[in-house]
C-alpha cells in the first residue's frame, strides 16, 4: 500500500483502490448477499412481501426432495427425486468430463513440457489457443452442427463403415453435453498440467529411466506425483465449471441430458421462483465446494499446493 | 562385478556439430577413468553415449565386450550419477536408494535392508527416513552415490557430482568416491573440468578438447609428458615461446625464438607446422648468473605469495612476460621485485609440442 502510493501517488492510489472495492463490492458480494437471503424467504407475490407469510425458512431447499420418479440403475428399479436425481448425474457426467480431459491433457501435456522440440512449441500453443478465440456459444453451436442427425460427424462414421445408420448423438443421453464440455474445458486441465511437468527437472526422469524404470514407473513414481498440484488444480476447474455450465447442456443437450444448472435457470426464468432458484444455485454451490474438498482430501493435496 | 568399456571410432553429430569426433578408448574393469576438457568438448556427450540417452552417430560402444547399440539406458548394467544429482525430493532417503531396486521388483523389506546397508558403506547412517530437502550438498551426494550403488552397476557414470560442492568438501568427496570405488571395484567413468580431480583420483585420464580425445595416459605422464600443446596448456600452467624447430636428434631439438635458441624434448611433431616450446613455471629457476643453459636475462616485476609456493612474474629483456613457481621450503629466497635475474629451464624438462589435435 504505501509502495503502490509512493509509485502512482494519492489520486490514482485512490481511484485504484476504489473500483477494486466497487467490483468486489456490487459485482461479488452484494449480488451473492441479495440471493442467499432471499433464498431463506418463500416466493411471494408483491403486496405480501414483509407481510405476515414472509419469514426465513429452508421450505426452498427442501423442494430439491419433491417430486419422485421412477428409475432404474444396473437392473435395481428405485424412486427418486428428480431434482436430487439431476444434481447427481450433473455430478456423476462432471466428473467423467474430469476424468476424460484429464487422459486427454496429461499425455499433451507431458510432451509438450518434455518431448516437443521448443522450436514449435509456439505454433502448438497457437494452434491450441485459436479456438478460444471464438466465442463459447460459437463453439458450441460447431459441435452441434459437427453432431447434427446429418451432420459431419455420422457421415464420416458412416464414410469409413464404422456405422450403418447414422445416430443422434445430441439425444442419446449426456453424450452431447459430455463431448461439448470436454471441448469446453479441456485447455483448463492442460495448463496447470503443462506448468507442474515443466518445472520438473528432466534428470529426475532420465534418473528414473537409467535406474531401470520402463516409462510406466518412471510416470506413476515421478512424473504424476510431481504434477498431482497441476493435476488437481486442473480438476477441479474442470470440475467446477462443467457442474457449472448452462450454455453448453442447453445447446448440445436434449430432453434426454437434464443439467442441474437448468434446473436452476427454470427456475428462474419459466417459474420466475427466484427464492428457490437462489437455494439451488447455493445447493450447487456448497455441494460442489464440499466434493471437491473430499476429492482433495481423499488425493492429499493441500490447497496452498494448487496456489503454487 | 565391474566391466570394461570400448569405444571405437565413435562419433556424435548434432546437425552439422560434431560434439564427439572418432573417439577411441578402451577403460579396464576397475578403473577409475576421466574424461578431462573444457565444457563444450564433448566429456558429457560420451558419458550419454555410454549411458545410453544418446545413440553414437557412427562406431561402436561395448560394455563387457558386448556391442550395446539399441538398448535404452534402463537395460544397460551402467548407472549416472548426475550433475545435479537429480534425486527424487517426493520420495524418503531410503526410497530414492532403492528406487532400482523398486523397479526390478525386490519386496519392501529386503529394500528397506538394503538401504540401511549402502547407506553405512557411503558413511550416513540414520539417514533412511529423511526427505532430500533436510540433507546438506555433501550429504545429497553420498545418497546420490548409494542410489547408483544399488542397483549393482558393472560401470559408474560421474558427470562432474562434485562441482556444486564448496572446496574442503569438494576434496574431501574426492577421497571419498576413490575409497568407494576401491571397495566395490566397480568400473568408474568421471567426468571433470578441474584438472585437481581428475589428476588426484584416475588411474588414466583422458584429455578432450573440441571432440577430440587428445591423449590418454596415467595422471603423472598426462603432467609430465603431454602430447600436445592444447594438453600442457589445460593442465596445469607453461611458459610458452613461438619459433623454429632446428636440428632435430635423438628426441631432442633446438629451437629458435626470438628471445633466443633452446635446447628442448622434440615431442611428435610430424606433419604439424604450428609448433611451440613449453616450459612450466616450476621447472624454471632464478638466479643471479646465467644458468648453464635455456638461459634468459629478465627483470622481475611481480612477486605473489601464495603459502605453499611463490608466484614470480618476469619480463625478459627481449620482452617476453614468464612465469617462474619457487617452492616454499622455508629456506627459499624470494627475489625481490625489480631485481635483474637470469630465468633458465632444464632441456629434458622443457618441450616442444604442436597445438591440439583438431584434423577431422
Amino acid at each position: 500500500m504505501h509502495d503502490m502510493m509512493r509509485r502512482y501517488g494519492p489520486g490514482l492510489t485512490l481511484l485504484i483502490c476504489l473500483l477494486v472495492a466497487f467490483w468486489l463490492l456490487m459485482l461479488v458480494i452484494v449480488p451473492n448477499i441479495t440471493l442467499f437471503e432471499q433464498s431463506f424467504r418463500p416466493y411471494l407475490p408483491v403486496v405480501e412481501v414483509g407481510g405476515p407469510k414472509d419469514f426465513y425458512s429452508f421450505d426452498n431447499y427442501m423442494k430439491v426432495f419433491d417430486g419422485n420418479v421412477e428409475k432404474s440403475l444396473f437392473g435395481m428399479s428405485f424412486e427418486i427425486p428428480v431434482h436430487v436425481y439431476t444434481f447427481f448425474l450433473t455430478i456423476l457426467y462432471s466428473m467423467l468430463v474430469t476424468l476424460v480431459c484429464f487422459a486427454m491433457a496429461y499425455p499433451l501435456a507431458y510432451y509438450m513440457a518434455k518431448i516437443v522440440n521448443p522450436t514449435t512449441l509456439p505454433t502448438l500453443l497457437l494452434m491450441l489457443f485459436i479456438p478460444l478465440w471464438v466465442s463459447e456459444v460459437l463453439r458450441a453451436f460447431a459441435w452441434w452442427i459437427i453432431l447434427a442427425f446429418k451432420g459431419p460427424l455420422n457421415a464420416l462414421l458412416q464414410g469409413i463403415g464404422l456405422i450403418e445408420d447414422p445416430i443422434r448423438w445430441t439425444n442419446m443421453g449426456y453424450t452431447g453435453v459430455v463431448i461439448g464440455l470436454i471441448y469446453t474445458y479441456v485447455l483448463f486441465m492442460l495448463f496447470p498440467i503443462y506448468n507442474a511437468i515443466q518445472s520438473l527437472d528432466t534428470n529426475q526422469i532420465e534418473a528414473a529411466e537409467d535406474l531401470g524404470a520402463p516409462w510406466w514407473k518412471t510416470h506413476w513414481r515421478i512424473v504424476l506425483p510431481h504434477a498431482k498440484p497441476g493435476i488437481a488444480s486442473g480438476s477441479v476447474m474442470v470440475f467446477m465449471l462443467s457442474a457449472g455450465s448452462l450454455l453448453v447442456p442447453s445447446i448440445l443437450g436434449s430432453t434426454t441430458s437434464q443439467w442441474f444448472t437448468q434446473t436452476i435457470d427454470q427456475w428462474f426464468k419459466d417459474a420466475l421462483d427466484w427464492n428457490t432458484a437462489s437455494a439451488y444455485a447455493f445447493i450447487l454451490l456448497f455441494l460442489c465446494t464440499v466434493f471437491v474438498s473430499l476429492a482433495l482430501w481423499v488425493f492429499k493435496v493441500k490447497l496452498s499446493d494448487i496456489a503454487k | 562385478m565391474s566391466a570394461g568399456i570400448d569405444l571405437e571410432n565413435v562419433c556424435c553429430d548434432f546437425g552439422s556439430f560434431r560434439a564427439v569426433d572418432h573417439a577411441n578408448v578402451s577403460v579396464r574393469p576397475g578403473e577409475f577413468f576421466s574424461f578431462l576438457g573444457p565444457s563444450g568438448c564433448g566429456k558429457t556427450t560420451i558419458l550419454r553415449m555410454v549411458s545410453g540417452f544418446i545413440e553414437p552417430s557412427r562406431g561402436v560402444i561395448r560394455i563387457g565386450g558386448k556391442d550395446v547399440r539399441g538398448q535404452r539406458p534402463n537395460q544397460r548394467p551402467t548407472a549416472l550419477i548426475f550433475q545435479n544429482l537429480a534425486l527424487f525430493p517426493l520420495m524418503p532417503i531410503w526410497e530414492n536408494i532403492t528406487f532400482g531396486l523398486e523397479v526390478r521388483g525386490v519386496d519392501k523389506t529386503t529394500r528397506r535392508a538394503k538401504a540401511d546397508e549402502l547407506l553405512r558403506l557411503v558413511d550416513l547412517p540414520g539417514a533412511a527416513d529423511k526427505m532430500v530437502s533436510q540433507l546438506s550438498g555433501g550429504q545429497k551426494q553420498r545418497v546420490a552415490i548409494a542410489r547408483a550403488l544399488a542397483v549393482e552397476p558393472q560401470v559408474m557414470l560421474l558427470d562432474e557430482p562434485l562441482s556444486a560442492l564448496d572446496l574442503k568438501l569438494r576434496q574431501h568427496m574426492r577421497a571419498e568416491l576413490r575409497a568407494i570405488q576401491k571397495r566395490t571395484g566397480v568400473t568408474f567413468i568421471y567426468i571433470t573440468h578441474d584438472q585437481g580431480e581428475a589428476l588426484a583420483m584416475s588411474d588414466r585420464v583422458g584429455v578432450m578438447s573440441q571432440g577430440r580425445i587428445q591423449q590418454i595416459a596415467d595422471p603423472r605422464d598426462i603432467y609430465n609428458n603431454p602430447v600436445n600443446g592444447f594438453v600442457a596448456a589445460f593442465v596445469g600452467e607453461n611458459n610458452v615461446f613461438t619459433g623454429d624447430v632446428q636440428n632435430p636428434s635423438q628426441g631432442m631439438a633446438s629451437f629458435a625464438t626470438p628471445h633466443g635458441t633452446f635446447r628442448a624434448r622434440l615431442g611428435d611433431i610430424a606433419g604439424q607446422t604450428n609448433v611451440k616450446l613449453y616450459v612450466r613455471p616450476e621447472h624454471t629457476a632464478l638466479t643471479k648468473a646465467p644458468g648453464p643453459e635455456n638461459s634468459i636475462p629478465v627483470t622481475i616485476t611481480e612477486v605473489s605469495f601464495e603459502g605453499n609456493f611463490i608466484s614470480v612474474l618476469a619480463l625478459s629483456d627481449s620482452g617476453a612476460r614468464l612465469t617462474a613457481e619457487i617452492r616454499n621450503d622455508g629456506a627459499a629466497t624470494v627475489p625481490e621485485m625489480g631485481a635483474k635475474m637470469h630465468m633458465s629451464f632444464d632441456a629434458a624438462r622443457a618441450s616442444i609440442l604442436p597445438d591440439a589435435d583438431v584434423r577431422s
